[in-house]
């Protein structure tokens, strides 16, 4: 039983990566009507936005020291990164924190590439087939991994989490079991609730606010919406932008638990286009939903003694799952009749 | 069964001439060696199999590298267990890539448009998975499938001795590696090109035409569409368990890397690059991918160098230190650029560009009036060599 809840815990933090992705991707695909490839893309730009926050704050003014000798008798080399010199204190702070800092350089950059993404290209492929719109995302995604190569080379950049968030919590104890049954980690914890506090922005966004309104009736209805005279097709940039943003959001926070390397964006494209194809097309409630069933289905199926069953079972149960919600429930859990259902 | 149109038989011979000597016109772009060469015939049949599928019927499947991989696999252990012999190898191949197929035809093609693909994707990713961790009894994991010598190798060894070193696949004595293996490919391109031809220019191939401009017309037509796809789904998963036999026979080693579905992606690269629905433009794509990927990757700094040593000195660092980001290591860059453009401006490919030059020039010779009728019936013949 304790095992079982450990594995929903871990299945959770990583559903919450899914369902953010699977969320930037159906509202793209709700809005604009495009099958966007090249989300997975800007997830994995969003986490090097994290890598070239820390590599900027911790550039290091070096001083040779005239006094003290390193172990091998050459001058000791002082090290001082040069956010620790102008800003004091809250240089440090800066160093220790640059993953969450890094989520405020990410939100413009992402803002900015998704806008100029969908302006630049995207734009030119509303009426052509789903098949060309893949095609040409497709492409846009190896060109944005082969860039981020160019940049940061092939191997993994790993990330530091901030002091106060290393180690596991001990979750049992809060609810009165024994101590050290269900230990977590902090930072996964972190991510599950950050993830849960995007999801929670992006719905009220879309549910509270006059803009939202107007994106929604445009999902339901483009025609009308711009017959009404309202630039439809400017807010519905301004959507990819957003989503653009969310996906970088999900990439920014994910780097302390998976080093991203270039190849991180085509591992979660195939895997958050199955949460999206489970969830429904064009259903964000749906994307949500199957991003953190399919995380939790997938950590228990690592259990050992699921495996003992069913081996190998681990590997594709997601695959699994996904055929045959395609097969049974084409429009997947909550997708609305009509939509895409061929 | 070979009397075909004449315009096919002119394409055929003339592509038959151009495979065949390619030996002979590579050799000045550096890319006259057998491996290279072999890989060349490899995979312009794998681009002329999906073709079938995409081109003719629009149906984009990213699952085709899983049977590129069951192709290999089958041929390995073809070798392992009964034969060294590589039509034997092929048939097997045939047989295996030919049952997954129709399996996993008959559950995607339930389904079309996007789901078809991920269908396909999923399953691809599937085997992949698999061939990697509960599989590797069969597939040998990360290792690779390659040959040992305590290999049973039942057939061949009734007749021969074994020998101390690995055997290599060879056909009643020709070796399968080297430039016998390269014709050996070649001729199975070309049976290859020759059946694409005839599907393409049959009723079948009409149909399937039919069901790219219209599935729902189609079936309203009175056509049940499902056995005609499932039937071509499973020709085109052939061709890829062939090309995937073939990549086992000149070099017995199969990863199951070769399943995963980035070498779907680069698939269906090749076939957009030269241009779906024709038969030449796949081929061409393949190639020029293949060539690329060879050449573009060897080069890095010091041969660029060389490349623009004409430019005045500090213009050329600049000049190399860009363009080294598109070659060697960063060619698929190079790929990446290449592909968004040609989907974004050319999306017939590389063969649409071709055509609308040539009706560029049509047009050019149109408007003077003195055309002697020689050059015309020159040009309207290159065209069908083209075509």
């Amino acid at each position: 039983m304790d095992a079982i809840i450990l594995q929903v815990l871990n299945g959770l933090d990583k559903g919450g990566a899914y369902a953010l992705i699977a969320l930037g991707l159906t509202l793209v695909f709700g809005t604009l009507g495009v099958v966007n490839f090249a989300h997975g893309a800007l997830f994995m730009l969003g986490a090097f936005c994290a890598v070239t926050f820390k590599k900027i704050i911790t550039l290091e003014q070096i001083v040779l020291s005239k006094t003290e000798l390193s172990p091998w008798g050459t001058p000791l080399e002082i090290r001082t990164p040069y956010a620790q010199q102008w800003f004091g204190d809250f240089g440090n702070v800066l160093i220790e924190y640059s993953v969450p800092f890094s989520l405020l350089l990410a939100i413009p950059v992402m803002l900015f590439i998704g806008i100029a993404m969908e302006r630049g290209i995207i734009k030119h492929f509303y009426k052509r087939p789903h098949a060309e719109q893949i095609l040409v995302t497709f492409g846009l995604a190896i060109v944005l991994q082969e860039i981020v190569k160019a940049f940061f080379g092939a191997n993994p950049n790993p990330q530091p989490i901030p002091q106060i968030f290393m180690g596991a919590a001990d979750l049992g104890v809060m609810v009165g079991m024994a101590e050290n049954v269900i230990t977590y980690p902090k930072w996964r914890l972190v991510y599950l609730f950050f993830s849960l506090g995007v999801i929670a922005a992006v719905f009220a966004f879309l549910r509270f606010t006059t803009f939202g309104l107007v994106v929604r009736a445009g999902m339901s209805d483009r025609e009308t919406v711009s017959m009404l005279g309202i630039n439809i097709d400017k807010r519905f940039t301004i959507m990819f932008g957003i989503a653009a943003v969310v996906a970088g959001l999900a990439g920014v926070m994910y780097t302390p638990i998976l080093p991203p390397d270039y190849t991180l964006g085509m591992d979660f494209l195939v895997l958050s286009f199955i949460v999206v194809v489970v969830g429904g097309m064009g259903s964000l409630p749906g994307a949500v939903l199957a991003g953190f069933m399919l995380g939790v289905v997938q950590s228990l199926a690592s259990m050992t003694e699921v495996k003992d069953i069913i081996p190998g079972i681990d590997q594709i149960i997601i695959y699994l799952i996904a055929v045959i919600i395609l097969l049974v429930r084409p429009r997947g859990l909550l997708g609305k009749r009509g939509v895409m259902e061929n | 069964m070979f009397n075909i149109p004449k315009k096919d038989a002119i394409t055929f011979v003339l592509f038959a001439i151009v495979v065949l000597t390619m030996p002979i016109w590579l050799t000045p772009f550096g890319a006259s060696y057998p491996a290279l060469l072999q890989k060349f015939a490899i995979y312009a049949l794998l681009a002329v199999g999906y073709n079938l599928l995409f081109g003719l019927t629009g149906y984009l499947s990213f699952g085709h590298a899983a049977f590129l991989g069951v192709g290999s696999y089958a041929a390995v252990w073809s070798f392992k267990l009964l034969s060294m012999n590589p039509v034997l190898a092929l048939s097997f191949a045939i047989l295996f890539s030919g049952i997954f197929a129709l399996a996993i035809g008959y559950i995607s093609l339930r389904r079309s448009g996007i789901y078809f693909s991920i269908l396909t994707l999923a399953f691809a990713q599937m085997s992949y998975k698999l061939a990697y961790s509960v599989l590797s009894p069969i597939t040998h994991g990360e290792t690779g499938l390659q040959l040992t010598l305590q290999d049973p190798r039942a057939i061949d060894l009734m007749f021969i001795e074994r020998g101390s070193s690995l055997p290599t696949s060879n056909l009643f004595g020709i070796s399968m590696s080297g430039y016998s293996g390269f014709y050996f490919t070649a001729i199975i391109l070309l049976i290859g090109f020759f059946i694409a031809q005839k599907i393409t220019s049959s009723p079948f191939g009409m149909m399937l035409k039919g069901i790219k401009s219209n599935e729902n017309r189609m079936n309203y037509t009175g056509f049940n569409t499902k056995p005609y796809m499932l039937t071509v789904f499973v020709i085109s998963g052939i061709y890829a368990g062939v090309a995937g036999g073939l990549l086992s026979i000149t070099d017995p080693l199969a990863g199951a890397e070769r399943m995963q579905w980035t070498a779907s992606g680069e698939l269906v690269l090749m076939t957009i690059l030269g241009g779906v629905g024709t038969l030449i433009g796949p081929v061409i794509g393949a190639w020029l991918i293949k060539y690329f990927e060879n050449i573009f990757s060897a080069w890095n700094e010091s041969v660029l160098h060389g490349f623009f040593a004409f430019l005045p000195d500090g213009f050329e660092d600049i000049v190399v230190t860009i363009s080294s980001k598109f070659v060697g290591e960063g060619w698929h860059l190079t790929l990446g650029l290449m592909f968004v453009l040609v989907v974004v401006f050319l999306p017939g490919g590389i063969m649409e560009g071709a055509r609308r030059i040539g009706t560029m020039f049509k047009n050019n010779k149109d408007k003077k009036p003195k055309q002697t009728s020689d050059s015309e019936k020159q040009s309207s013949d290159s065209e069908k060599g083209e075509g």
